[in-house]
């Protein structure tokens, strides 16, 4: 990898192996399977256009069956947090020490968090070529790599117990230890980002 | 509460008549996000300069936690929402 450099005019720009990118494409699709927002089902990712116009637009009872159905699937609108850490930690309670608050809040800004983040994911997906390469971002699609990165990060961090003694923690692990390869890549993402947060000051 | 009260912006606002307790956005420290990152975010999201948003990433980082901003309780939710959507790990609060 060359790490980002800022561009003339906003953006930066780096290049990335196929091995990476490939790494990177995985991870953030990992993200979006966890943040996945019901919408994006319905109208962030409306699929192909129905040629036939076999499918009229929905009415009611079907908008609130399908509703129902994503509730069941996603929990949307929930008022309590996932119990999976890593979700609970990309989708955190508004409120400390006040549950009914933190419930409302989560209520009415969850699914759009949701939306938001399997949005991000989506856009750094679409500027990193499958096969790696030179990748070129402009300003907005640097904000959108810079939080998907970060989500990356966050996840890998809970899962692997990070600390603020992250280092100590990777250098007590054995080189054959199951998880030294997560670390490996933590440490790398954290490059990555930074690198990105550098080229974009 | 760690920051100073002549470091956060108090924009008054008739949203929130039932206390005059202004609303704050608190941010948490946590091992993952990058110090250079909270900095940006401080930056890009509240355009606070470079000096201050170091001097709340730094509050955050070792006191574990700084008041961010202040104000009326729709725009703290607000900030936190949009800070949630950045990886901040941030709450809202009355300030008491």
């Amino acid at each position: 990898m060359e790490p980002f450099r800022s561009v003339r005019g906003g953006g930066a720009r780096a290049w990335l192996a196929a091995a990476e990118a490939s790494l990177l494409r995985s991870l953030v699709g990992q993200i979006m399977a966890l943040v996945e927002p019901d919408e994006s089902a319905v109208i962030v990712d409306p699929g192909p256009v129905d040629p036939g116009g076999q499918a009229g637009p929905r009415d009611a009872a079907e908008e609130a069956e399908l509703a129902a159905l994503e509730a069941m699937v996603h929990g949307p609108g929930s008022e309590s947090a996932p119990e999976d850490p890593v979700l609970a930690r990309l989708l955190p309670d508004g409120y400390r020490d006040d549950p009914e608050s933190a419930g409302e809040f989560r209520k009415y800004t969850e699914p759009a968090l949701r939306s938001a983040k399997y949005q991000a994911a989506q856009e750094m997906l679409d500027t990193l070529p499958d096969e790696g390469g030179r990748i070129q971002l402009t300003a907005d699609q640097a904000l959108s790599w810079l939080k998907a990165l970060n989500d990356v990060r966050l996840a890998l961090g809970v899962r692997l117990g990070v600390t603020e003694e992250f280092e100590e923690q990777w250098s007590r692990l054995k080189p054959d230890d199951p998880q030294w390869t997560a670390y490996e890549v933590y440490a790398w993402l954290g490059a990555v980002q930074e690198s990105l947060v550098q080229a974009m000051n | 509460m760690s920051a100073a009260p002549a470091e956060v912006d108090l924009p008054r606002s008739a949203d929130n008549p039932v206390s005059d307790k202004p609303w704050v956005t608190i941010v948490w420290n946590d091992p993952v996000n990058l110090m250079s990152y909270v900095t940006y975010v401080f930056q890009h999201v509240f355009g606070y300069p470079k000096k201050k948003a170091t001097k709340l990433m730094l509050d955050v980082h070792h006191k574990g936690k700084a008041v961010v901003a202040a104000g009326a309780r729709e725009a703290m939710e607000r900030n936190v929402e949009i800070l949630h959507g950045y990886g901040l790990w941030a709450t809202v609060k009355q300030d008491k």
